[in-house]
């Protein structure tokens, strides 16, 4: 392999890495304060380009008037899943949330094939984001360098807030305890309530991202990326923000150098993802940022 | 025990089916065709297609042998379970007398045996796998098949484009892409005469989004051109994705391209990409097709897609079956569909041959200009 | 059991081969097809039931046991002229493309190998917990359709397999299910099933009351796999065609949905469920189809089934947590004094298998 070659694989490894590590920090915020697997993320992430979609072509809106909004809707669908589907369980058995996470999941999959219909719809890509800089032989898209950019302001914007913050406090509280929690006098339903809008608002922007990298959007293009992003979420030590990042770029560095070395194995990416997420789940379940837990009787 | 609830659940199953209003009568003054498509699920695209075909066509041609033709549309779901649940609900429920579909050479398949077993001729429209009518008396065809549309590309890219070595990035949990990609290969190398012609076979899953890898992959071996069987809507992201990684070489591929998603999507990269398809609109073939092109335009103010025409093809060509057996017993109907020769269909003649495959030419398109244009047709030899 | 019960038992038992009898001889193939895929549907709900409802194992691999089963069942009932036809691209590979073995043999070697499967899997996947395991699972099950999909020299890959003989009838179907049913129930009803329910509702407990937890749940596991290929067999010969696309996630959702609408840790429930979305399925089309006046359709709003299924889903958990059945099975005793299935709420009662 020459040398140009293995740069162009590592530019296109940071460049999807990047868009794992943006998804994967909303994804491990939810898990990190309800200790559940958040189905629907994929599908939240899904409907942030939908209704960027919308807000670009069918309402004409530039892009950088319409992308807040969508941020925004964003993060009130996702609280609307908190509402409907978790909260009424907070007190029931695992299995039942677990199982009422996936029924969400998919509702919001079916309900976007009813209303957008099931042909793939092209994402608006304003030209500032696309344009590519070629150095040598290597070509790179703008995008890499913003999505990079993206996901560490979220990541400063998000340990600030997680750090700094009275909001931050209680929510790692609830995180370690929600009896203990409530008794101090956090509120946390409040508190899981405000993960979940920002948890939402993170798979927007990586939404937004993801599409103008892909720009093809569909009702069931949420399912990978959401797989994908919890396995990144998983390698890095879920529940642990900085975790996720490295983890997103673990996932898909590696996804694209197996491809760049192992050419014969391309059609088994994806179960390379999930052998490394069985791999880590069984030698470090606690990923390599993650604390460890102890079960309590 | 437990057993007997299924007894009871059984009673209501039936009693449940009996009241939802399975048992219509059928009246002797009509004849039912049965539309065996995908209007839901991935497939939904191209069966809805077909159906505006298929429904053009029976707004022309709305009876046969003097009685009134009834169109009844069972939707598959884009599911195997369900395609076979629905093909029996066409023979045993609905009593058709033919069936016509589907998009998708699985969920044809999955039909295959049950119209076989019910003796129910049935006609697909644009399902090009081999495997749909291979041993099967009742299954028959309008477009051509796989093997037949992978030569025309790799002739197209040896004759035409003058191409020495081929890449090759398929969809490999695709049926149709995997078959045109093999049939490609194989002809690619004969043409050549070169075994190592095809320098590199980069796979990828339907659904992805990320193809950089393969595509880098490709770029290194420099090839002539690249040969990319697959749904448009991975197609368009991979050739946008090769532009923007610098690779220049013509993307070349097969029918299932000829949308406008494949158009919007891909933009300006997609510009001068080749594929083979059944029909053109700029040259219509028959008188046939030319009341076809201007009904469709009619009807829906748009340019029709070549499945709609070959939606429009497996009507007509049942109907004439039925006119010619003279009856509409299906057995008769079965005899004479297998003898169509040189059938005047919307997207050219139609000659069944021994297997029920329609033996027609070809064309080729070509994107210039945000559309979709003529390029040349490919005779059958 | 008493006496009444016992002859009750029998009488259903009769009625039902008579029904079968009927079925097979009487009606239309659609409707035969309709219940050989609720009987099926019935087998895989109580396998996964098993694992998930019974052991408490969040197990979302069953598409994958099923694909198993389904691939070598339908690969040994297929003749080898069959096969040379299909494999026309990648050959079958050497000794596959000659053996053949009678249906019930085939049927239960897809078992044997799901289960086989479902060992490996379970070995490593079993030590994790909760959504760990399910997502483990879950990769799982999409790692066998990946192995699936490429390698074409033994499952011919995204062609899929196609004129596999339709042994399946109602005959197999409805006796696998009763099979099925049987065994589960004494599985559960021996000292094993109440270390599954223990393991259920209190790991940490069952292990110091002496359950061995590595052991017991890899039983269940193991169990529920051979099941899930059993009913992955009989779909393939039923259908005569199979691809891996057919094992996605999907399906697996549509089983979960049927355990969860029966209840979580009742096998008649199961089977109840299974019939009852199976025909829903069919009678809800009308939700689907596109309504045509005269020259002006109106597309059906088209996917609301599934919109339909999924809400159901999550309305069942949100407020009938314990489905149809809880979990609790059918007893003629609740039977003869019938009251709303779903008012019984108690959790972990087991009245209906006292008597047996």
């Amino acid at each position: 392999m020459t040398i140009d070659l293995f740069l162009q694989h590592l530019a296109n490894g940071i460049s999807l890495g990047s868009l794992y590590a943006l998804i994967a920090i909303g994804y491990t915020m939810v898990y990190g304060i309800l200790r559940l697997i958040n189905f629907a993320h994929g599908d939240i992430f899904m409907m942030a380009t939908y209704f960027a979609f919308f807000g670009v072509i069918t309402f004409g809106l530039p892009w950088y008037i319409s992308f807040p909004i969508v941020l925004l809707l964003t993060a009130l669908l996702g609280m609307t899943v908190e509402l409907v589907a978790y909260r009424p369980l907070r007190d029931a058995p695992k299995i039942s949330i677990l199982i009422s996470a996936i029924g969400a999941s998919f509702l919001l999959e079916n309900l976007a094939i009813v209303l957008f219909g099931g042909v793939p719809k092209p994402f608006p890509t304003p030209e500032i984001f696309t344009d590519v800089i070629r150095v040598g032989s290597v070509s790179i898209q703008k995008l890499t360098f913003y999505i990079p950019a993206v996901a560490i302001i979220c990541l400063t914007f998000l340990l600030y807030l997680v750090n700094k913050t009275k909001t931050g406090m209680a929510m790692r509280a609830v995180s370690k305890d929600h009896e203990t929690a409530r008794v101090m006098g956090v509120n946390v339903d409040r508190i899981i309530l405000v993960t979940f809008g920002l948890g939402s608002f993170l798979a927007a922007v990586g939404g937004i991202m993801w599409g103008l990298k892909f720009p093809q959007i569909a009702p069931l293009m949420g399912v990978i990326p959401g797989l994908k992003c919890f396995i990144a979420a998983v390698i890095g030590g879920i529940g642990n923000i900085k975790g996720a990042v490295i983890g997103g770029f673990i996932l898909g560095i590696g996804e694209i150098l197996l491809i760049a070395f192992l050419p014969n194995l391309t059609g088994y990416r994806d179960a390379f993802a999930f052998i490394l997420l069985i791999v880590i789940l069984l030698y470090k379940p606690t990923g390599i940022m993650g604390e460890k837990l102890t079960e309590k009787v | 025990m437990k057993r007997t609830t299924l007894v009871f659940f059984m009673v209501l199953a039936v009693a449940a089916m009996v009241l939802t209003g399975c048992w219509e009568k059928t009246s002797s003054d009509v004849i039912k065709i049965g539309v065996f498509e995908p209007i839901t699920g991935a497939n939904a695209a191209g069966g809805q297609l077909e159906v505006e075909g298929i429904e053009l066509a029976n707004k022309l041609y709305p009876e046969v042998l003097g009685k009134k033709v009834e169109l009844v549309i069972a939707d598959n779901k884009s599911d195997k379970v369900e395609a076979a649940t629905a093909a029996a609900r066409l023979v045993e429920k609905e009593k058709v007398t033919a069936i016509i579909g589907s998009w998708g050479s699985s969920l044809s398949m999955a039909a295959g045996d049950i119209v076989k077993k019910r003796k129910v001729p049935t006609v697909g429209a644009s399902c090009t796998n081999p495997l749909v009518t291979k041993d099967n008396d009742y299954y028959f065809r309008v477009c051509f098949i796989d093997p037949f549309q992978g030569t025309v590309m790799a002739n197209y890219a040896f004759g035409k484009l003058n191409a020495k070595k081929a890449a090759i990035i398929q969809e490999v949990s695709n049926d149709y892409a995997v078959g045109l990609a093999n049939f490609f290969a194989d002809s690619f190398k004969e043409l050549t005469g070169d075994p190592d012609c095809i320098v590199a076979v980069a796979n990828y899953n339907t659904g992805d989004q990320d193809f950089s890898a393969q595509l880098t992959n490709i770029k290194a071996k420099n090839p002539d051109v690249i040969f990319a069987p697959g749904n448009f809507t991975e197609s368009a992201l991979v050739i946008s994705q090769a532009r923007k990684l610098g690779i220049t070489c013509p993307f070349i591929g097969g029918d299932t391209w000829e949308t406008q998603e494949f158009l919007d999507i891909g933009k300006e990269a997609v510009e001068g990409a080749v594929f083979s398809t059944f029909f053109a609109t700029e040259k219509p073939i028959t008188s046939e097709s030319e009341k076809f092109l201007a009904e469709y335009r009619k009807a829906y103010q748009k340019e029709p897609a070549a499945v709609t025409a070959l939606g429009y093809d497996a009507y007509i060509l049942i109907l004439d079956a039925i006119e010619r057996a003279g009856s509409a017993d299906r057995e008769k109907i079965r005899e004479e569909l297998a003898k169509t020769e040189n059938f005047p269909g919307a997207a050219g003649f139609i000659t069944l041959d021994a297997n029920g495959d329609a033996i027609k030419n070809a064309v080729i398109k070509q994107v210039k200009g945000g559309k979709f244009t003529y390029l040349d047709t490919i005779e059958t030899k | 059991m008493r006496q009444r019960d016992r002859i009750l038992t029998l009488i259903a038992f009769l009625l039902l081969i008579g029904f079968i009898y009927f079925a097979e001889g009487f009606l239309d193939i659609y409707i035969v097809r309709v219940l050989n895929v609720c009987a099926i549907y019935a087998i895989l709900g109580m396998s996964m039931n098993l694992i998930n409802g019974f052991t408490g194992l969040f197990s979302l691999g069953h598409a994958g046991f099923m694909a198993v089963g389904a691939y070598t069942t339908a690969l040994l009932t297929m003749s080898p002229a069959v096969k040379e036809q299909i494999f026309y691209m990648t050959p079958l590979i050497k000794p596959l493309d000659a053996i053949m073995a009678p249906f019930p043999i085939a049927l239960i070697l897809g078992g044997i190998l799901a289960a086989f499967v479902g060992y490996l899997i379970g070995a490593p996947a079993l030590r994790l917990k909760g959504d760990y395991l399910a997502i483990a699972t879950l990769g799982f099950a999409e790692i066998i359709r990946v192995i699936f999909t490429n390698t074409q020299s033994i499952t011919n890959g995204a062609l899929g397999l196609k004129g596999i003989p339709a042994v399946t009838n109602l005959w197999w179907s409805f006796g696998g299910m009763i099979l099925t049913a049987v065994v589960l129930l004494s599985l559960i009803n021996s000292s094993y099933g109440r270390a599954f329910k223990a393991i259920r509702e209190d790991e940490i407990a069952a292990e110091s009351m002496g359950i061995d937890l590595a052991k017991h749940k890899n039983l269940s596991f193991v169990t529920g796999a051979f099941f899930a290929g059993i009913g992955g067999g009989l779909l393939g010969n039923l259908l005569g065609t199979i691809d891996p696309k057919m094992f996605s996630f999907m399906f697996t959702f549509n089983i979960l949905l049927i355990i969860v609408l029966g209840g979580m840790g009742s096998i008649t429930g199961s089977i109840i469920s299974a019939f009852i979305v199976t025909i829903a399925q069919e009678v809800l089309r009308f939700l689907d189809e596109t309504m045509n006046l005269g020259f002006i359709v109106i597309k059906g709003k088209v996917g609301m089934r599934a919109v339909v299924f999924s809400a159901l889903l999550m309305i069942v958990v949100l407020f009938y947590r314990h489905g149809l059945m809880g979990t609790t099975e059918f007893s003629w005793e609740r039977f003869l004094n019938w009251k709303p299935p779903f008012y019984r709420f108690g959790k972990g009662t087991i009245k209906g298998c006292k008597n047996s």
